[in-house]
């Protein structure tokens, strides 16, 4: 009776105190925008990133190829890369990358997607937990420890095989394989990710009909999710063509055409590092032509994630 | 697999015949043989990437320890008469010094300060340095030295008669605390040290808030609406917002593949040359090194902040993601604006999340060499970094430079570093996991 009391005073309070009706539109809140914008700006700083890569690599390339001594056509079919003398044809750094990268994938591929399905088909919990860890620290070991590697142990060791008359001291061969190494991790836990994604009433199918587990890993499961698998490895493949520290130890300081993975030839990245590790002054076409090639691997690995990019999303086998 | 067995040929089909009996009992006995077999294969290429992994780390051990031979042009014994230096009281030392010397060398000596009055210890490096001279005229890998002792003997006592072996380990107290030198048995990383560890603090302060920011604004604002819709304008703005919004994702993915070499390009042509005056320090007065000319901790730090913002971005979004709907739904029906949702609930919530992706970050920053090449860091320097505006070495700078020398001693002292850069990376990833499980510990209870 209290309660009833109480509410009759105040319905007959309320309406002389709210004459116009309520407004139920979002109130502007100054603070809650100026965070906003300020989580946008951040946000919007890898565009800022992207558009300063193309912004800063196109412009000096362009004063790259305005320069007398180079020309776009030369640039692209001749195979003599020295600046000493004027000639500038980026065939001999290009061929050494996609030798390097060539080799790396001829390692990585195989123990990679090897490891991946032993890790998602048949390795027990227990022995997952130990080995997934070790293949991360694998992954996280800085590159140029890698290169350390290549350079003080795998190439001694090839030039007590093969001669070290047939293998130089830099050579393509130690840096591709140790780049391979470097890339195995990353094809593993990709391509483990994709395949442990596969649904497992389809492997249960496969036991049902009476198939071993390799028959069900290989005809059943890998098929199933080859498109993250070749994703991965094409996302591997950009990884080698970057990779700095293991060339640029490893792999030799001449820019070199040659297809003999025993001899020294520099690759993109290696060149770039090495011209810019000096003081290297601006406005030359040393520093401009660092610009030019590094253009060029840009474009190289751009299209590369975006092909891995296009496999996943329009191949993907899309299961329930 | 054996395609008479498990694909039955058409002519089969049509009699509708299947291995019976015996032939069932082979085609399983052989295909369970076969898969056998390839386990074993897969496994063994398990075991081939740890294999690799257990070589590397020998490689390194093995050339951070060994042996050393070293010979003296005088030897101590010969110079005191059989007593060791130590023992030797401070008058018997100056004595030692004036009889052996030249004159010129001891009249330099005094004019610095007097023989007579330079304590025991002073005399002794004196001594050392003067006329025991030791120098190192050989080194040996571990293996070598462990397993081949031998030989490295009978070849020293051909080579160098009076050089004697010694274990040593490149790793030491000293080679942590000493700075550079050009003398591969002096020099030490300290000054690589700082400047790793500078620069490593000075990307986590300008990427993690804006790492952590962008996720939010993804994550949490992506479909916000923060003009008026009911104009024309408003739906317009709305509507590219909302196109950016998706590009940015896009974006952040294709960045995180960008080769760590073009980000060094993009820092050199920006931080270091365009933005010279900020990264210096003139702008504000404050840069002491004018040879520095913008290559610069703060120039080095920038650049690495954009290179791991991407993974920043992508395991902070992770973590935001993880964060229960049901959560962010409490704190809204309790009348809590988005601001104070995101700050208060989803951000604490997410926090551990965040940690361990930015983990995988620091450790990125702490081994990438090559844009700390391209931007500009120095290999010689010796003084320790004075502020963000100084010049600056970073341990795998140092390793990179120390491995590309031809001498063996430098090829140690690579190894030595890279022991250090390893146990500093395990350091930070252990710090990092703790404070990630302290508070996860808190959000529980």
């Amino acid at each position: 009776m209290a309660d009833q009391a109480r509410i009759s005073t105040e319905a007959a309070v309320l309406p002389t105190v709210t004459t116009r009706p309520v407004d139920l539109r979002k109130r502007l809140r100054i603070n809650e925008t100026i965070i906003q914008s300020l989580l946008f700006l951040s946000a919007f700083i890898s565009i800022f990133t992207t558009l300063g890569i193309v912004y800063v690599l196109g412009q000096e390339s362009l004063k790259f190829f305005a320069d007398p001594a180079v020309d776009l056509w030369e640039f692209f079919t001749t195979t003599v890369w020295q600046p000493q003398i004027g000639q500038f044809g980026i065939l001999p750094l290009v061929n050494a990358t996609l030798m390097v990268s060539f080799i790396a994938m001829l390692v990585a591929v195989p123990l990679g997607i090897g490891a991946a399905i032993y890790l998602s088909e048949y390795a027990s919990e227990r022995v997952r937990g130990f080995l997934k860890p070790l293949l991360e620290v694998l992954a996280g070991i800085p590159t140029v420890v890698y290169g350390f590697f290549a350079l003080t142990f795998v190439t001694p060791f090839l030039r007590s095989i093969f001669g070290a008359n047939t293998v130089s001291i830099y050579n393509d061969l130690a840096a591709g394989l140790v780049v391979g190494v470097l890339i195995t991790p990353l094809i593993a836990t990709l391509s483990e990710d994709a395949l442990s994604s596969v649904p497992s009433s389809l492997r249960q199918a496969s036991f049902g009909l009476g198939a071993t587990r390799w028959e069900t890993s290989i005809r059943v499961v890998l098929p199933a999710a080859l498109s993250g698998v070749i994703a991965a490895c094409i996302v591997a493949m950009s990884r080698a063509v970057g990779e700095t520290m293991v060339v640029a130890l490893a792999a030799g300081a001449s820019p070199n055409f040659t297809f003999n993975p025993f001899q020294p030839a520099e690759t993109m990245t290696g060149h770039i590092a090495r011209i810019s590790g000096g003081d290297l002054s601006y406005n030359t076409i040393d520093y401009t032509s660092i610009f030019a090639i590094g253009l060029v691997l840009f474009f190289i690995t751009l299209i590369l994630n975006i092909l891995s990019r296009i496999i996943v999303s329009r191949f993907r086998e899309v299961y329930e | 697999m054996s395609a008479e067995l498990t694909q039955p040929t058409s002519g089969e089909r049509s009699s509708g015949t299947l291995p019976e009996g015996e032939d069932i009992r082979k085609n399983v006995a052989g295909r369970q043989r076969r898969g056998k077999i390839y386990q074993g294969l897969l496994f063994a290429t398990t075991l081939i990437a740890i294999f690799i992994l257990g070589l590397l780390l020998f490689n390194v051990i093995n050339d951070a320890f060994g042996g050393v031979a070293i010979q003296s042009t005088t030897e101590e014994e010969t110079l005191t008469g059989g007593r060791p230096l130590d023992e030797l009281s401070q008058p018997e030392l100056v004595l030692l010094l004036e009889e052996n010397l030249r004159s010129r060398v001891l009249g330099n000596l005094n004019r610095e300060q007097p023989l007579a009055e330079r304590d025991a210890a002073a005399l002794i490096d004196l001594i050392n340095a003067e006329l025991i001279q030791p120098e190192l005229v050989e080194i040996y890998t571990l293996t070598e030295y462990l397993f081949n002792r031998e030989a490295i003997l009978a070849e020293l006592a051909e080579d160098y008669p009076r050089a004697e072996l010694e274990f040593k380990s490149w790793v030491s107290g000293d080679f942590v605390t000493e700075p550079m030198s050009s003398q591969p048995v002096d020099a030490g990383v300290r000054t690589a040290l700082f400047g790793t560890l500078w620069m490593l603090a000075m990307t986590v302060v300008i990427a993690f808030p804006l790492g952590i920011g962008a996720a939010i604004f993804i994550e949490e604002y992506e479909d916000a609406k923060p003009f008026d819709e009911r104009k024309a304008w408003g739906r317009f703005l709305n509507k590219s917002l909302v196109r950016i919004n998706s590009l940015i994702g896009l974006n952040i993915y294709n960045l995180s593949g960008v080769p760590s070499i073009i980000y060094g390009i993009l820092g050199l042509a920006i931080f270091v040359r365009a933005l010279e005056p900020l990264t210096s320090g003139s702008l504000f007065g404050v840069g002491g090194d004018a040879t520095a000319n913008g290559r610069t901790i703060i120039a080095a730090s920038m650049t690495m902040a954009l290179l791991i913002l991407p993974i920043v971005i992508i395991s902070s979004q992770e973590a935001v993601r993880a964060v229960p709907s049901s959560l962010r739904q409490a704190s809204y029906g309790l009348g809590a604006t988005k601001w104070q949702t995101v700050s208060r609930i989803v951000l604490p919530n997410a926090l551990p999340g965040i940690l361990t992706g930015t983990i995988l970050a620091m450790s990125r920053a702490i081994g990438e060499t090559a844009p700390l090449i391209v931007v500009g860091a120095s290999t010689f320097i010796v003084t320790d970094p004075s502020g963000p505006f100084s010049k600056f070495t970073a341990l795998p700078i140092q390793i990179y430079n120390w491995t590309s020398r031809p001498q063996d001693e430098f090829r140690a002292i690579a190894a030595a570093a890279i022991i250090v850069l390893l146990v500093l990376l395990l350091s930070v990833n252990a710090v990092a996991i703790i404070i990630r499980n302290n508070l996860r510990a808190k959000r529980v209870s």
